[in-house]
């Protein structure tokens, strides 16, 4: 469906436009493209471009918090009830759903299992554990409004989509386990009515807070 | 084919047209990302799929969405504007009118939003439906019984929330409209959320989660199946979710939670329907 194209940028337009002209325009012009990869030097997993990179961003995301709702599961805080325990291993099971998903959607193309680094999280206490989970679920909410008009594919989106909402429900049920009537407070909806979006770089910014793996964004789509 | 005379014979008759693709040089990267791997008879798509980009979707289209969206918008704030004028003889005093008040002044600013984006792309905002909450008779002690509000409440979030994910494909040639309608579109996940949640408290015994289970409309009943009918897929784009990565807790339950399906326009006109005089 979509295909890596890494190193566009180094291809000149006439070049380019050059071999677009040749009556076997899109073979060449792909192979033409794979033969500058290698002068891409950034560091990190390259989440990729187009809708894959997209697609492994998401799948970045997911992957962390399967892992943390992981942990929140295997170390239960102290004083948890069995309200908070049957919500949070439903989130748990809806993170490992999407990570899962995203995996299989993705393919050949998938980036690797990242790994995370929780210390700055107590999970045994339920202050720690719900404020880095509220913080998780809005920052997820915020990353998918945000990358959906970078999207080329309706069917990718529409996925995004269905998994979007899914994230707000949660956000919601956090806050209010923290603070009830925070559903949707204004740190989250502005004056218009408008959840938060961000870019791509701006969540990769935050989510660094936990991801050990080295991540490189450098080839998604920007706004 | 000659790619390069299509794109100059384009700047020829449009000289926006890179700025409609962001430059020249985003017009082939864009083209280039349709990649190696597709057959040269496959170019002319490739190349409709990008100018789609710029110049497809008409704005009467987008237009029309927004007013769509407009009038599940009018009919949620007229709702919460009328169940709140009912005082506390309706909706207990403290979180729950205070939870009330957050809803119904989000989907205010949501009418207003959608108006003065229908008015800055030159279109016409539809003017205000006039609303028959009782859904002739359906739900008649909707403004005297907590239980029938907070049910259809939960109906409108949930039914809102299907909505504009069905409609943000249509949406997907502009982007500022697309990020504000997903901007609504979890707003009113978020509501839909709470409302659960306060029908939860008051039904203990009844399961209702802050998200959907199956089709089930979480002790409604069938005056609201059409709302959830659909939300029990457990195959996503071809993906069985059912014991996914060989998690076998993972069962149907958690497979139609993990995801909120769309409804189509038709679909949600005809669930409010009954609701418009």
């Amino acid at each position: 469906m979509i295909t890596q194209t890494k190193s566009f940028y180094q291809v000149s337009r006439r070049k380019l436009l050059g071999y677009a002209g040749m009556t076997s325009g899109i073979l060449i012009l792909g192979s033409a493209c794979k033969k500058d990869d290698d002068s891409d030097s950034n560091d990190g997993i390259n989440l990729g471009n187009g809708d894959i990179g997209i697609l492994n961003y998401a799948y970045a995301l997911e992957q962390l918090e399967a892992a943390f709702y992981t942990q929140v599961i295997d170390s239960l805080y102290s004083g948890i009830t069995e309200a908070e325990t049957d919500f949070l291993t439903d989130i748990r099971d809806h993170e490992i759903i999407h990570r899962e998903f995203f995996k299989a959607l993705i393919g050949k193309a998938a980036i690797q299992n990242l790994e995370f680094n929780f210390s700055s999280i107590d999970f045994s206490k339920r202050e720690s554990v719900l404020a880095a989970a509220k913080d998780l679920e809005d920052l997820g909410v915020s990353a998918y409004n945000g990358a959906s008009q970078l999207i080329q594919n309706v069917n990718n989106l529409l996925l995004i989509g269905k998994i979007i909402s899914v994230e707000a429900r949660h956000a919601a049920l956090i806050r209010n386990l923290i603070s009830n009537g925070t559903f949707a407070d204004s740190s989250v909806v502005d004056d218009a009515g408008l959840d938060i979006q961000r870019t791509p770089d701006a969540v990769l910014a935050i989510a660094g807070t936990y991801i050990k793996t080295k991540i490189n964004g450098n080839n998604l789509p920007r706004p | 084919m000659n790619i390069q005379k299509i794109i100059t014979d384009l700047e020829t008759k449009d000289p926006e047209i890179y700025q409609r693709l962001d430059s020249r040089r985003g017009a082939m990267k864009s083209f280039a990302s349709f990649g190696s791997k597709i057959a040269l008879a496959a170019v002319p798509l490739a190349l409709g799929s990008m100018f789609k980009k710029a110049y497809g979707q008409s704005t009467t289209d987008v237009v029309e969405v927004l007013n769509f969206a407009l009038t599940l918008e009018y009919l949620e704030a007229a709702f919460y504007d009328q169940a709140l004028l009912k005082g506390v003889a309706l909706i207990p005093g403290g979180a729950a009118t205070g939870a009330i008040t957050t809803i119904k002044n989000h989907e205010r600013a949501h009418v207003n939003t959608l108006k003065a984006t229908i008015t800055s792309l030159g279109g016409t905002a539809v003017a205000e439906p006039t609303f028959d909450f009782t859904a002739n008779g359906a739900f008649a002690d909707v403004f005297t019984n907590y239980q029938t509000f907070l049910a259809v409440a939960q109906t409108f979030e949930d039914t809102g929330v299907r909505a504009y994910k069905g409609q943000a494909t249509v949406l997907i040639n502009n982007n500022a409209v697309l990020t504000a309608a997903l901007q609504i579109h979890s707003v009113e996940a978020r509501h839909a959320s709470h409302i659960r949640q306060m029908r939860k408290a008051l039904n203990p015994s009844v399961v209702i989660k802050p998200w959907i289970t199956l089709d089930q409309t979480g002790g409604i009943g069938s005056a609201v199946q059409a709302s959830y009918n659909g939300e029990s897929l457990t195959n996503q784009a071809g993906v069985k979710i059912v014991g996914i990565g060989g998690n076998s807790n993972i069962t149907s339950v958690q497979a139609s939670e993990a995801f909120d399906e769309p409804l189509t326009k038709a679909q949600v006109l005809a669930i409010v329907d009954p609701f418009i005089l």
